[in-house]
């Protein structure tokens, strides 16, 4: 199987999409000639052409609500926005449009679209680049959510997106674009969306996370493992909306103490759902409260010094999860 | 397609083909509305048709006024009344290719592409059979087979999915436009010049139909826009414009079906303001007493009915009388009266039914590709 980057991972299940459905379009700012802000889409346009791959102005309002008009009419766009944090001038056309037409047509209009791009801090981008809108986009019925953590989920899990006959919602991180991993090559490898994936295998301690901060997790359970003979658990949700439930309350029910990640910020994030859910279903088989680690509650910061303690990094994920055992 | 590496050529600009301001259209005193082919083609039979059309939407909005007065609609209300001839003008002059999309002022379009006033009427009262199941209300009807997207709640929200209509159009070689309604307060919303740009930009054959009924809510025009006539602002996107009287259902007909030879001969967008006026509230819930004199409306209503001077033209050139037209109408109030009756009949949605429609997945689920958990309300979860 060979090994590739996140980014390249991203780029064959565009180009194998593409290639497979004459209805799937790639189209956002830099898509086409500059071969996307961080190359997700390079050779694309050489490969299949400006009617596939669109160069938009920067107009995130006008082209997502393009996609979601074409979405209706039975097209697949993909919309890439060169930063998730870009998708708030957009607001309108995700929220209430991608995600509500269904509904409020009593199920008449499909809008088989994705959005997708990074949405992570730890970039040095200040407040207005660092944006994480899985909780707000998975806060919306109508809207699937996914984060992918390695360069195969990448791969499978927005080819999964493009054949999805609902709104997805594609949540990247640029710090990742460079991760390397195996990817299968077949055309038809697609990870359904909704199957959360034990990232490590562990009986002391849970740590649930989901995007980068799957990766921050591993590095902990390895600590933990070599310097603490603490043997942890981590699982990556891969999907915030759907949401494996099961897969959740089968490691807690294993472990009994749980440790949640994520780089959203924590209030309404969308760790606050998973600890509810949690002690909803799991409450007696608990050994410890639940603990969370999240991005510090303040604006993204912009200083690295600053921003490297802000986002959950090793140590603090580590001391916290010192913390319940 | 064309026009993804098109460089603007601002050399060419056209002339606007009409300098009117939008408070006082000019009179164009070249243009016979009459005389266009699109108006000498029309039969008899099919005047009378549109004659009735606006009758029929003005006597549904009539009933469903009295049905919110009685308690049996809530929210809100958006009534077209005064406006007819532009959506039934407009919806008259479109091939099967052609598709409308339009804001929360609805009923008329909806009714004008063919929906029947039992399923409209029906999705005011909140009932399961009606055109959105209930789910959609006054401001989202949809009817998909009737080339209809909707009913859309947000001022100005529906003008980048008019674009994107008419792009999936261009995109699939059929040779249709999108007509994309929008009221004249939906000209001050941001997302419709990021679509101008695009629209003139990638040739897409929309056609932005603004329905200068004189108010944003109730924020005179004089008081909400900056210059005019507002469709000169497609001017600066090099987009063709007009205005249009919207009480003279043969100029409605002119000017969309003008725009719609552009769209179809090589995808040029246009943006058509048609001055019209409504005769309520901006919603039922307006008083309508603090922005406007009653004395406006009446003049307006004695000269520039739309549904009158229409009626009074089809009686000059001889095709009815005075007794047809009453039977129109009374047929039209009949109509209005029976989807009324219809709608109190009809069941509310059951609850279980609540979480139907949301996803594509969940309603197919012999289709279903994903696993896990779509919804998170414990009492009623999957």
């Amino acid at each position: 199987m060979p090994e590739i980057t996140y980014r390249e991972a991203l780029n064959q299940a565009l180009a194998e999409e593409i290639a497979r459905d004459p209805n799937v379009v790639l189209m956002g700012e830099e898509v086409a000639q500059f071969k996307g802000s961080y190359k997700v889409s390079e050779g694309l346009l050489e490969k299949f052409g400006p009617s596939k791959i669109i160069d938009t102005p920067i107009s995130e309002a006008a082209f997502s609500g393009l996609a979601v008009g074409a979405a209706m009419m039975g097209m697949r766009p993909v919309v890439e926005f060169m930063f998730w944090s870009f998708c708030y001038v957009a607001f309108d056309q995700i929220f209430n449009n991608a995600a509500n037409v269904r509904y409020m047509s009593g199920g008449l209009i499909n809008v088989p679209i994705v959005f997708r791009g990074p949405a992570n801090g730890g970039t040095n981008v200040g407040a207005t680049h660092s944006h994480t809108p899985e909780n707000f986009a998975a806060n919306t019925p109508g809207l699937k959510v996914i984060c992918p953590s390695t360069p195969a989920d990448a791969k499978g899990m927005l080819k999964a997106a493009i054949r999805d006959n609902d709104p997805v919602c594609v949540m990247e991180n640029t710090i990742l674009y460079n991760l390397k991993g195996d990817v299968p090559e077949e055309d038809d490898f697609v990870i359904p969306l909704g199957k959360a994936r034990i990232a490590c295998e562990g009986s002391d301690l849970s740590i649930i996370a989901h995007g980068r901060s799957v990766q921050v997790a591993l590095q902990v359970a390895e600590t933990l493992s070599e310097k603490h003979n603490v043997s942890v658990e981590v699982l990556d949700l891969r999907s915030i909306r759907p949401l494996d439930l099961d897969a959740i309350l089968q490691t807690v029910r294993k472990t009994n103490r749980v440790l949640l990640v994520e780089e959203n910020k924590p209030f309404c994030g969308v760790d606050a759902q998973i600890a509810y859910l949690i002690q909803e279903h799991a409450f007696d088989d608990l050994d410890a409260p639940i603990k969370r680690v999240s991005a510090i509650d303040v604006p993204q910061a912009y200083s690295k010094a600053l921003e490297n303690f802000q986002i959950p990094n090793h140590d603090r994920v580590l001391a916290k999860a010192m913390e319940l055992i | 397609m064309e026009g993804i590496y098109h460089d603007a050529d601002l050399s060419e600009a056209p002339e606007p083909s009409s300098v009117a301001t939008s408070a006082d259209p000019s009179p164009h005193v070249n243009q016979n509305y009459i005389n266009h082919p699109i108006n000498l083609e029309l039969e008899a039979e099919e005047k009378i048709r549109l004659y009735s059309q606006m009758l029929r939407i003005r006597r549904f909005e009539e009933r469903s006024l009295r049905a919110y007065q009685q308690g049996h609609i809530g929210g809100f209300l958006h009534l077209y009344i005064g406006q007819e001839a532009v959506a039934v003008g407009a919806v008259s002059v479109m091939s099967e290719d052609d598709h409308v999309i339009t804001a929360y002022r609805d009923h008329g379009h909806a009714i004008a592409v063919g929906m029947d006033m039992d399923e409209c009427m029906a999705e005011l009262f909140g009932k399961r059979t009606g055109c959105s199941k209930g789910k959609g209300g006054s401001m989202h009807f949809f009817a998909p087979d009737k080339n209809f997207w909707g009913g859309h709640g947000i001022v100005g929200g529906q003008t980048p999915l008019g674009l994107g209509i008419a792009y999936a159009l261009k995109n699939k070689g059929v040779r249709g436009a999108c007509l994309c309604f929008m009221g004249d307060g939906a000209t001050n919303q941001g997302p419709f010049y990021e679509s101008l740009n695009l629209a003139s930009l990638w040739k897409l054959p929309v056609i932005y139909i603004i329905e200068n009924n004189g108010y944003s809510m109730g924020t005179a025009e004089s008081r909400h826009s900056a210059g005019e006539p507002l469709a000169r602002r497609g001017d600066c996107f090099d987009v063709n414009w007009s205005v249009h009287h919207g009480h003279d259902l043969y100029e409605v007909r002119a000017a969309i079906e003008d725009a719609l030879a552009r769209a179809r001969t090589d995808c040029s967008p246009s943006v058509l303001e048609i001055v019209t006026y409504r005769y309520r509230g901006h919603s039922v819930a307006d008083p309508d007493q603090t922005y406007r004199s009653k004395e406006e409306i009446e003049e307006y209503k004695k000269n520039k009915d739309p549904i009158n001077l229409f009626r009074d033209k089809l009686l000059s050139e001889g095709l009815m009388t005075e007794e047809d037209s009453k039977a129109l109408d009374q047929s039209a109030k009949d109509e209005a009266e029976a989807s009324a009756e219809f709608a109190i009949a009809s069941p509310f949605p059951e609850t279980s039914e609540l979480m139907d429609d949301v996803y594509w997945e969940t309603d197919n689920p012999e289709h279903k590709t994903s696993s896990g958990k779509l919804f998170f309300e414990s009492s009623l979860s999957d």
